[in-house]
Formats: structure tokens, C-alpha cells, sequence
């Protein structure tokens, strides 16, 4: 399969790229690993007319450690994401959640802005990155913005990002001390794509109650969405068996559940109750608790 | 489109050969190495970046080429089935293929052994568990795959001795 004509364009700097992307907006599509774009112009779902290659901008990838935690590049890869002793160090949940998606050589392409920007709706990244309530750095040639994660996904395939608009930075912040993380999916048997999945992070104070928890949920709805009902229901217990699954059954509270080929809107909240359990349990375990 | 789009100059050096060719914009990694640089080995399966049979090395790095421009790999060293074996000696995990019998019709193999390249150097040592979980992104229809780790396992023994 060949994608339709496009010209190609490989600017060498961040400014440049930006002119151009402020030139020809939603008629030209940024292009990183290419792991997202690359399948939809194949099968003509993006006809873009323009394709500006992201590879050669200088620093758009890499980790860095900031005072909150980390800031990282939008083209930075998945596996660089899964191998990096940093993130290890500081929010291995990324690691974890970098680790399972797609496969080796997909993760070896793909990067963490490209999929957040094209924010497919069962990409595994969105989940971990509302939880974790991360910050979107959008660059154009009028400036910066940051967004919050939580006004990132605003429906199907949409994003806050403006098409003179390019995602350049993530920045994290790491969890307060006493945090346990965990990220579980189901993952279709063929894509590696999430039928399900739950970053689930819950904190614990000294006498071992809950004083905070977070949680974000892929593949069941166009868009990836935080878990409100679950963490109020968290807020204040011992965190123990039965207060995760009285908490999990509030998994599809809010959730816009529909039938599609992979699953009834039965099936989705079902499977949300049990994921939303599996990673709470997960998390649990490793806050010390 | 009103213009058609300029062709790219596009060099690509694969197992140690340097190419250099005007490509259009769209041409695929796989198709730039199947037909303009005439090097069969390496599959078309899918085309849907799933099964993997397109695997090379792009910079050492294990790609699915049908999922990468020619233009995205412009100046990229790669390493492709063809690169594998030297003066005639199979390397340890294509004779492992032949040893274990890791293949029936043969179509993923290539793309099995050029993911393996990557899986042996991140894990010199690995579990078939590991062996397992580093081929997610290869599909085989004929084997069952226990042949194919049995194959990985056993080009691990051989290269761990050196």
C-alpha cells in the first residue's frame, strides 16, 4: 500500500519547522516515528498534503530531569522511554506503561508526542498521562502554551493542539511520597492496541489511609478519561480489598461507553470494573501497603 | 494535489552497500530495499505494521520497514537478511532456524531473525519467556513458534560461547 503524493519537507530547526506548519496548517501533518501517520496514509484515511518530517529539529528528543520530576521530549521514543535509568529512577510507571505498548519495533519508532497528539483512543500512553496529570508543552510561531492532560482529549482522534501548533515537551511531575503506580491492560490479541487499560496511582498517608488517588482509562471510550467516581470512593480508606472493588465497581461512572465491533457498551463497563481492581490492586501493592 | 511533488535524493546504505536513488516522497523503507535496491530477503506480509515480516535494522535498531519512509531513512545504515551471513557462513541464529527447524513456508523468517538480532543484543541471556515477549511483533502462521524459540534459545548458547 502506498500512501497518496505529499511533499516532503525536513526542516533542520524548531523555527523553521513552525513557519511552515504556520504556513500551511491543517494542510501538512507533522510526522515523528511515523507509527500513527504512517497506517492512516497508507489507507488513505490521511491524505495530507504536506508531510513535515520532525527528524532532523535538534533536541525535540530526550529526558531530562526538571525540579518536579521530568520533561520529556515529544519525539522521544517508546523504548528510549522503557530503557531509560532516569525514568526508571523517577516515574517507572512511564517505563512500564512505555514497555507494553505495541511491540519491539514499533517501540522503536513510535514516540510519546506522536501519540499523544494523534490520541488514537486506545493508545496506551493517554491513560498514565492523565493519572499522573502531565503537562503538554505546544509550540508555535506566536509562542508557548502549556496545556494540562486534562484538556488535552477533546474527542475521537482531537486534541487542544491548534494545527499551527506542534507538541514539543511532556513534563511530569513525580508523586508524592507514599504513591504506588500501576498500569495493567487487556491488549487485543493482534494490534497489541488496548481493549482496556488503567494507570491507577493511589497514596497513602502514615497510618496507611488513602490521601489521594488518580486514575485514567484507555480503550473503552473515544477518548481516554479519568476515573472521578473511583478516586472519590478511595479517598479516606484503608485501601484494602474491599474498598478497591467497592471503588472499582464506580469504573464507568461518566464513561462514554459505546458498542463497536470489539465490545458492547455492557462488556466496556464490565471490563473497565475489573481492570480499574487489577491496577488499584497493583499500585496498592507497591505504595508499601 | 495541483504539482506534483519534487523526488528526494535519498541515500540509504544497507549492509554495507551505499544506495543512492531519487525516490518519491511516499516510496516505503520496504519497497526502496525490495525494488529499487533489488534485495528480496525481506518481506511484505501485512503492510499494516503487525506481522513484521519487513524487519530490519535501522541504525541497530529492529524496524518494520513497511511502516518507514525511504526519505525517514536517509543517510541510515541497515541491515537487512542479506546482511547476515558472511563468505557463505550462516550466522548463529539463521543455522539456530536450521538447527530447530524455526520455519515451515519460510515468508516470516527473515523478519523473525532480524527481530532476533535486536532481542539477543538486549538480552544476551534470555528466557523463552523473554524470547516469547520480544517477538510480539512477529507473526509466524506455520510453526506454533516453539521451534522459533527453540531456535533463538539455541543461537543464544552459541553466541554466549563466543
Amino acid at each position: 500500500m502506498y500512501p497518496a503524493s505529499f511533499h516532503y519537507h525536513a526542516p533542520t530547526t524548531l523555527e523553521a519547522a513552525l513557519a511552515l506548519l504556520a504556513e500551511l496548517k491543517d494542510r501538512a501533518r507533522p510526522l515523528a516515528g511515523g507509527h500513527s501517520l504512517l497506517p492512516m496514509m497508507k489507507l488513505r484515511l490521511a491524505q495530507p498534503e504536506h508531510v513535515i518530517d520532525l527528524r532532523k529539529l535538534p533536541d525535540l528528543a530526550g529526558i531530562r530531569a526538571t525540579d518536579a520530576g521530568l520533561a520529556i521530549g515529544a519525539a522521544t521514543t517508546h523504548w528510549q522511554v522503557e530503557s531509560s535509568p532516569l525514568v526508571a529512577a523517577t516515574l517507572p510507571l512511564l517505563a512500564e506503561v512505555a514497555g507494553v505498548i505495541a511491540d519491539p519495533q514499533v517501540r522503536n519508532r513510535g514516540t510519546i508526542g506522536g501519540s499523544l497528539a494523534h490520541a488514537d483512543p486506545a493508545a496506551d500512553y493517554p491513560a498514565s498521562l492523565l493519572a499522573l496529570e502531565a503537562e503538554l508543552v505546544c509550540a508555535s510561531i506566536k509562542g508557548r502554551r502549556v496545556v494540562k492532560a486534562g484538556d488535552w482529549f477533546q474527542g475521537l482522534m482531537t486534541t487542544a493542539l491548534e494545527p499551527d501548533e506542534l507538541l514539543v515537551e511532556i513534563r511530569v511531575s513525580r508523586p508524592p511520597a507514599g504513591t504506588g503506580a500501576a498500569y495493567v491492560k487487556f491488549p487485543h490479541p493482534a494490534t497489541r492496541f488496548a481493549i482496556v487499560g488503567v494507570a491507577a496511582l493511589v497514596t497513602r498517608d502514615g497510618q496507611g489511609r488513602c490521601t489521594r488517588a488518580r486514575l485514567g482509562i484507555t480503550g473503552v471510550g473515544p477518548t481516554a478519561a479519568r476515573l472521578p467516581g473511583v478516586e472519590a470512593a478511595l479517598a479516606g480508606t484503608a485501601l484494602d480489598r474491599a474498598a478497591i472493588e467497592a471503588a472499582a465497581r464506580r469504573a464507568a461512572e461518566g464513561l462514554d461507553l459505546q458498542d463497536d465491533r470489539q465490545a458492547t457498551a455492557t462488556e466496556k463497563a464490565a471490563l473497565a470494573g475489573v481492570f480499574a481492581r487489577r491496577a488499584l490492586a497493583a499500585a496498592v501493592a507497591r505504595s508499601g501497603g | 494535489m495541483t504539482e506534483r511533488p519534487a523526488n528526494l535524493p535519498v541515500t540509504i546504505t544497507i549492509n554495507g552497500a551505499v544506495e543512492t536513488h531519487d525516490v518519491e516522497p511516499r516510496l516505503l523503507l520496504v519497497h526502496f530495499i525490495r525494488e529499487t535496491a533489488g534485495l528480496t530477503g525481506t518481506h511484505v506480509g501485512c503492510d499494516t505494521s503487525q506481522c513484521g515480516a519487513c524487519t530490519v535494522l535501522l541504525d541497530g535498531l529492529a524496524v518494520k520497514s513497511c511502516t518507514v519512509l525511504a526519505a525517514q531513512a536517509d543517510g541510515a545504515d541497515i541491515v537487512t537478511i542479506e546482511g547476515l551471513a558472511k563468505a557463505g557462513v550462516l550466522h548463529p541464529i539463521q543455522q539456530g532456524f536450521r538447527e530447530k527447524h524455526g520455519l515451515q513456508c519460510g515468508f516470516c523468517t527473515p523478519g523473525m531473525i532480524m527481530a532476533a538480532c535486536q532481542l539477543l543484543q538486549r538480552h544476551p541471556h534470555p528466557t523463552r519467556e523473554q524470547i516469547r515477549h520480544q517477538l510480539d511483533g512477529n507473526i509466524c502462521r506455520c510453526t506454533g513458534y516453539h521451534q522459533i524459540v527453540d531456535a533463538i534459545a539455541w543461537a543464544a548458547d552459541v553466541l554466549a560461547k563466543g
